[in-house]
């Protein structure tokens, strides 16, 4: 085996690491997860001379090695234990030539743990446009590191970078400053306690343990040292920074100089329009308009190309291997549908993140924050939150999938706890028929009745997200403080390659992660809809009295609907009659209540089959339908579709969690059934006390 | 008086005087907002809140009341 050696990309956000990522292992990489934590592990491998492999872990974006998130704590935790399989061997800091000074500080805090530590400095290829010119040897024998110039835009330096990484050995370890001499005293009686500890990483474990909370480590116990409080830990940590600042200072004062005339204005000129008061509004309104728009529209295209590819692929199957029976059908109607209905969300993904990876990368999202935090914190969501909740609207799947990008997990969590309320494109088909049905024609003022109707349930389920998301603020509770502080990164225009490597990894993480449970559910609801037991079920024909005026076809969809009926799915919808009673519904909504679960627009279909219409065509199927259900009675003679069972109709499918895409999805964004079901209970629980009021009120 | 960020107009600098407050959040000391270190305010959103800043090359936004936390002298141009 050729020797491979680990490699941690460590640096601040928006310094390009990802590119310098990207750069050196190329589609060589995979997302994987942190134990028990939702923060992505990306790793890739990069190939050196001579057979040699660089293993690079790609650590979450810090300031400093004094962790205030999730995210940021994992680099500490692995810096902090030598033993972890992943711990480098070489480290690397990726810092942005404009941004020198405050990457340094991270950088002085990596060299005090004595790992052998490369500077690479991003974007080199801007030093002439901005004035900026370096001492490198300088910068190089005041830090005790090597110092690559690298810019992944015009894809220069990372050869060097690599020769570098290869001669990790020759790389000093040693610190750059005493950073002990803050509190003298108390670093020696530090020392005196762990005698066989690095007095820096005792420092960050107490200091990690004070602000972030307490973290079980096995290597390191530092709970009975405790001779300081909070206020002074901190006011240490402050001594700490202005003492590595002023040794930055001094260096860059000398190795560094910036012409100042030459910065150009281009941050100010678009910061001057896109986070204008009312421009900026405006502006951002309208690039929502056109994620949506993408979305809802464009991606419609390649989602009913799918739709018909896998309908076409299980006829195929079906009559390939006619004789194969029960096998068959399976593949055919269970599994080859159930792929279907994973694959069909991939345009919708891909789309959304397109729009979210373009909009990251140039520096415009935290521009969003800055507009968006005042309205939204008051919800206990995050500006970034707008973008979910605005997606949602076509569907939840990509939208709970966006949320990665809120840094702060409360918020991230309660944006993907209320997404599903927003009125995805799957109620839209529900909705329609519904409508149709129940609420009169006519119109005040030019606007008919129905389309008021649709409306008032888009801005229902709007509201209801803002307004489960200001309950659950104050509900959750936090380990962490949080607080809010945002960097405005400087304008850049996406790279190309980074965008389309987000775009490909959200999708395989959909499709492989959140696509196993969704084929094993719809699989199951297939089953219960296929198979019965007894002989009502397996000897439907018999039941069926032939009319002498009838069809083949009519008589197909009568025994369709019989089938059905008695059904595992129809035993289900039965059984919960007693139950969906006090809403106005009878037994046959209740089937599709339940065939729902697979994705809500089967609502339609299912019931299509057990109004006997199955195989009417699509067209002249809806106003079958419809005219079926407006004539359908209870035994007494009363209707089973009025305004006050419809309006309650309408109130469930909105509040409802019927979607088992999304609590797959969720499951796999909060890496815990706890969350989902949550959902699924909660939801459910909302929508069936607004339907029971609404009915009893309006029969 | 006692000046503060929260004090400043768009366009206005002033000089970091204390940022000693406990409930400063760290991460902005190590930003930058450090004694001595000079802040530019450049633009505000609606309410004055968030506000957004440049102290030690770094541009930031930090809300209100965060910003009312940072003691300042106000540089005269």
């Amino acid at each position: 085996m050729s020797k491979q050696l680990n490699v941690a990309l460590i640096g601040n956000p928006n310094t390009g690491k990802t590119s310098v990522f990207n750069a050196l292992t190329g589609l060589n990489q995979k997302v994987g997860n942190y134990p028990g934590i939702t923060v992505d592990k990306k790793q890739g491998i990069c190939k050196l001379s001579r057979g040699v492999k660089a293993h690079i872990l790609d650590l979450p974006g810090t300031y400093s090695l004094n962790a205030s998130s999730l995210d940021e704590n994992v680099v500490i935790e692995l810096l902090l234990n030598k033993n972890d399989k992943d711990y480098p061997d070489v480290a690397i800091i990726v810092s942005d030539v404009e941004n020198l000074k405050r990457n340094l500080l991270l950088f002085t805090q990596i060299k005090d743990l004595k790992i052998p530590t490369i500077l690479v400095i991003n974007m080199s290829d801007l030093m002439t446009r901005k004035g900026i010119s370096l001492d490198i040897e300088l910068l190089e024998a005041k830090f005790h590191t090597k110092i690559a110039l690298v810019s992944t835009r015009k894809n220069s330096g990372i050869t060097e970078l690599k020769q570098l990484i290869e001669s990790y050995k020759t790389i000093s370890t040693e610190p750059c400053l005493d950073t002990t001499s803050i509190d003298t005293d108390y670093f020696q009686s530090l020392e005196k306690a762990f005698p066989n500890q690095d007095v820096y990483k005792l420092w960050l474990v107490i200091t990690q343990d004070a602000n972030f909370g307490k973290i079980t480590r096995q290597e390191l116990d530092v709970s009975k040292f405790k001779t300081k409080s909070n206020q002074e830990l901190k006011r240490l940590q402050q001594k700490e920074a202005i003492k590595r600042y002023q040794f930055i200072n001094a260096i860059l004062k000398e190795g560094q100089i910036i012409d100042r005339s030459k910065a150009t204005g281009l941050r100010s000129k678009l910061d001057r329009l896109l986070i204008h008061k009312v421009w900026g509004y405006v502006i951002f309104f309208f690039i929502l308009l056109s994620i949506f728009q993408a979305i809802y529209d464009w991606a419609t295209v390649p989602m009913d190309l799918i739709d018909t590819t896998f309908a076409s692929l299980a006829e195929w199957v079906k009559n390939t291997f006619p004789g194969g029976g029960k096998v068959t059908d399976l593949v055919a109607e269970g599994i080859v549908s159930g792929i279907g209905g994973i694959v069909i969300f991939i345009p919708q993904i891909a789309f959304l993140f397109l729009f979210i990876s373009i909009l990251e990368e140039s520096g415009y999202m935290s521009r969003v924050v800055f507009l968006m935090d005042r309205v939204m914190r008051r919800f206990g969501l995050s500006g970034k939150s707008l973008v979910p909740l605005i997606s949602g609207t076509a569907c939840a799947i990509p939208a709970v999938m966006a949320t990665r990008n809120i840094e702060n997990w409360k918020e991230r969590l309660i944006t993907i706890l209320v997404v599903p309320f927003t009125t995805c494109s799957a109620r839209l088909p529900v909705y329609l028929i519904i409508i149709a049905l129940v609420i009169p024609d006519g119109s005040i003022i030019g606007l008919s009745f129905q389309a008021l109707t649709l409306m008032a349930l888009y801005l229902l389920g709007f509201g209801m997200a803002i307004f489960s998301a200001y309950i659950l603020d104050r509900i959750l509770k936090t380990k962490h403080k949080t607080f809010f502080v945002v960097e405005m990164p400087n304008y850049k225009l996406p790279l190309l390659k980074n965008v389309i490597i987000t775009v490909i990894e959200k999708t395989k993480t959909f499709v492989f992660e959140a696509g196993k449970i969704i084929l094993a559910i719809s699989i199951i609801l297939w089953v219960l809809a296929s198979y019965g037991p007894g002989d009502k079920f397996n000897n439907a024909e018999s039941y069926i009295q032939t009319a002498t005026s009838q069809t083949s076809n009519e008589r197909n969809d009568q025994i369709a609907a019989f089938k059905l009926e008695h059904s595992y799915i129809g035993i289900v919808g039965k059984t919960i009659e007693p139950l969906i009673k006090p809403l106005g519904y009878d037994w046959k909504v209740g089937i599709g209540l339940v065939a729902s679960f697979a994705a809500r627009e089967v609502f339609v279909g299912t019931l299509a089959t057990i109004y006997s219409v199955g195989s009417a065509s699509e067209g002249e199927n809806i106003d079958t339908i419809k005219t079926k259900m407006a004539n359908e009675t209870y035994a007494d003679g009363s209707k089973v579709f009025t305004l006050a069972s419809g309006i309650s109709l309408l109130l469930f499918y909105a509040f409802a969690m019927q979607c088992m895409s999304t609590l797959a999805i969720v499951k796999r964004e909060t890496k815990s059934w706890k969350w989902p079901i949550l959902q699924l209970i909660g939801m459910t629980a909302i929508a069936y006390i607004c339907a029971l009021i609404a009915f009893q009120f309006l029969k | 008086m006692r000046l503060t960020i929260a004090d400043l107009k768009k366009g206005e600098k002033g000089v970091i005087t204390d940022s000693s407050s406990e409930d400063i959040p760290l991460k902005l000391l190590e930003m930058g907002c450090l004694p001595g270190n000079e802040v530019h305010l450049l633009q505000l959103a609606p309410f004055s809140d968030p506000m957004y800043l440049n102290v030690n090359d770094s541009f930031l936004a930090i809300r209100k009341e965060t910003a009312s936390l940072i003691v300042i002298e106000k540089i005269d141009e």
